[in-house]
């Protein structure tokens, strides 16, 4: 595998990762993980519309006028979306219900727009399709890791099947209801981020101020480091 | 999967900011994508008919408390027994064979279509079928539950759904939403099993027959007075909480299943007999989708 294809591949796993570095859709992230098995299936369409349309859009890339290239970009982004609806609601259809419009949405989901326009506007299809699916599952991967904590700790299974089994059902765990709310999933995200970055420190951004000490500030402030 | 169209010379040697470029460009890209997708739509519409069929008739099931795992949901929904309903007059009909009525199409076909005036509608659903599908749980000979179709408008969308009565036509025995597009979370809380055992027992109607049933705000327990007319409104819906409210008391109310309910109420041992009367022409009807999937081609 050549260099090149090799980084578009691996490189937003860890290093570049959509939700954990560039802080890209998060919405659908906090939305459809607290249950695993829904959260896989949000990942399995996230990917394959991002693999899709880097691809599809990088077969056209030269002949994109560069004024009408983000109303391109989004026709065929909102066409493979409907696409993949279409067959989720044909063969996977407690879960579409589940994810409802949340997969609409993945018309919205920056990192497919961000990926098109970053990516496959410059590269050629192959490289522009291995990109897609390295965004992909660096996007899944924090998912699952999200969905994951979220499931076992808030209901206490994984994919359904009671691990813990919940003092309701006879057991001694006592489910933590804040894991099944919205708010949980930024909590662990960011907790996620921390540990990331705890062993990739330079992914850490320079601060866009420093704070001045107090004895060296104007005496009343009027500039600081604004 | 657009290569195809680049040629060698003419339109696609075209400079980009071409205004002919341009508008080509877009016009092929829609063409393309809107094959792509009205093509997909299509295919996989039966099986996604045949979905929503399975899915309804499931519905029936869990609003009429049956459950067993072991055996089919076409197995099991032969318990049922589907009957149509003059909404006018509040008596079986056969006018329509009750295989193939499709109540949400009659709703919208002008032989079958009641209009409602502002007044009457406050459902917000414009108009109902004059004949209406009524799904009855008999035990022996006398019928347990009855279940009826509910629709209206919620914040955003349609909420489609079936409640299960008693066998006094008043008490609820059940209720279940099946189809909406509300916000997940807050009016999407509909589908909440514990919100929806929450209508266990409460009446519908007073002791008149008028609508009384309302989602309020606040919580409701035993010491609350007329408790049971009163469900708990879903948290942060107010709009939903409103919409399931206005569907209760239209088709509560006379202009839909009231005359039936009242007939049921007035002589429940009339309508047994009348019922009784029916059992030779009684068939056991199935779901049958009129469409057959199409996978192969796909």
């Amino acid at each position: 595998m050549a260099t090149e294809a090799k980084k578009a591949l691996f490189e937003p796993l860890v290093s570049n990762n959509p939700i954990a570095l560039q802080i890209l859709g998060i919405c659908s992230a906090l939305a459809v993980t607290s249950q695993l098995s829904v959260a896989l299936i949000m990942c399995l369409a996230l990917t394959s519309v991002t693999a899709l349309s880097n691809l599809s859009i990088s077969l056209i890339r030269n002949h994109v006028p560069s004024s009408i290239r983000i109303i391109v970009q989004m026709t065929i982004i909102a066409s493979l979306v409907i696409v993949v609806d279409q067959i989720l609601k044909a063969y996977a259809f407690e879960v579409s219900k589940k994810l409802a419009v949340f997969v609409g949405l993945i018309i919205t989901n920056c990192i497919v727009m961000g990926r098109a326009e970053a990516y496959a506007m410059k590269n050629g299809p192959w490289n522009s399709f291995l990109d897609g699916i390295g965004n992909g599952l660096g996007y899944s991967l924090i998912l699952i890791i999200v969905a994951v904590v979220r499931e076992l700790f808030g209901s206490g299974s994984l994919l359904g099947y009671q691990i813990l089994t919940p003092v309701s059902e006879g057991g001694w765990y006592t489910p933590n209801g804040l894991m099944l709310l919205a708010p949980s999933a930024f909590i662990i995200i960011g907790l996620t981020i921390w540990a990331i970055r705890a062993f990739n420190p330079e992914q850490v951004e320079k601060p866009d101020f420093e704070m001045q000490n107090a004895h060296n500030a104007p005496a009343h402030g009027t500039g600081g480091s604004h | 999967m657009k290569t195809k169209y680049v040629k060698q010379g003419g339109f696609f040697h075209l400079p980009n900011d071409n205004i002919v470029k341009t508008i080509g460009v877009a016009t092929l890209l829609c063409l393309v994508c809107s094959v792509i997708v009205s093509g997909t739509a299509t295919l996989l519409k039966p099986t996604q008919i045949e979905n929503k069929l399975l899915d309804k008739k499931s519905n029936i099931l869990v609003v009429a408390g049956i459950d067993d795992a072991s055996k089919s949901i076409d197995e099991l929904f032969k318990q049922i027994e589907t009957r149509l309903v003059d909404i006018r007059t509040g008596e079986y009909t056969d006018e329509v064979d009750v295989n193939t009525f499709d109540q949400r199409k009659a709703s919208k076909d002008k032989e079958f279509r009641i209009d409602l005036s502002k007044q009457e509608d406050i459902a917000s659903i414009g108009g109902i079928s004059k004949y209406a599908n009524v799904y009855l749980l008999r035990e022996g000979d006398k019928v347990s539950k009855i279940i009826l179709p509910i629709k209206g408008y919620g914040l955003w969308s349609t909420l489609y759904g079936f409640i299960a009565l008693e066998s006094d036509a008043r008490t609820v025995s059940s209720i279940t939403f099946y189809e909406h597009l509300e916000t997940p979370g807050l009016g999407g809380e509909i589908d909440n099993k514990r919100w929806q055992a929450s209508w266990d027992g409460k009446k519908i109607t007073d002791d008149e027959g008028r609508p009384t049933l309302r989602l309020i705000k606040g919580g409701v327990s035993d010491s609350t007075p007329d408790a049971e007319y009163k469900v708990d409104g879903l948290a942060g819906a107010t709009l939903t909480s409103n919409g399931v409210t206005n569907l209760i008391q239209f088709w509560m109310g006379e202009k839909a299943f009231g005359p039936y309910l009242e007939r049921l109420r007035n002589g429940a041992s009339q309508a047994a007999i009348e019922l009784d009367s029916i059992d030779d022409k009684k068939t056991h009807v199935e779901f049958k989708s009129v469409v057959t999937p199409v996978m192969e081609q796909g």
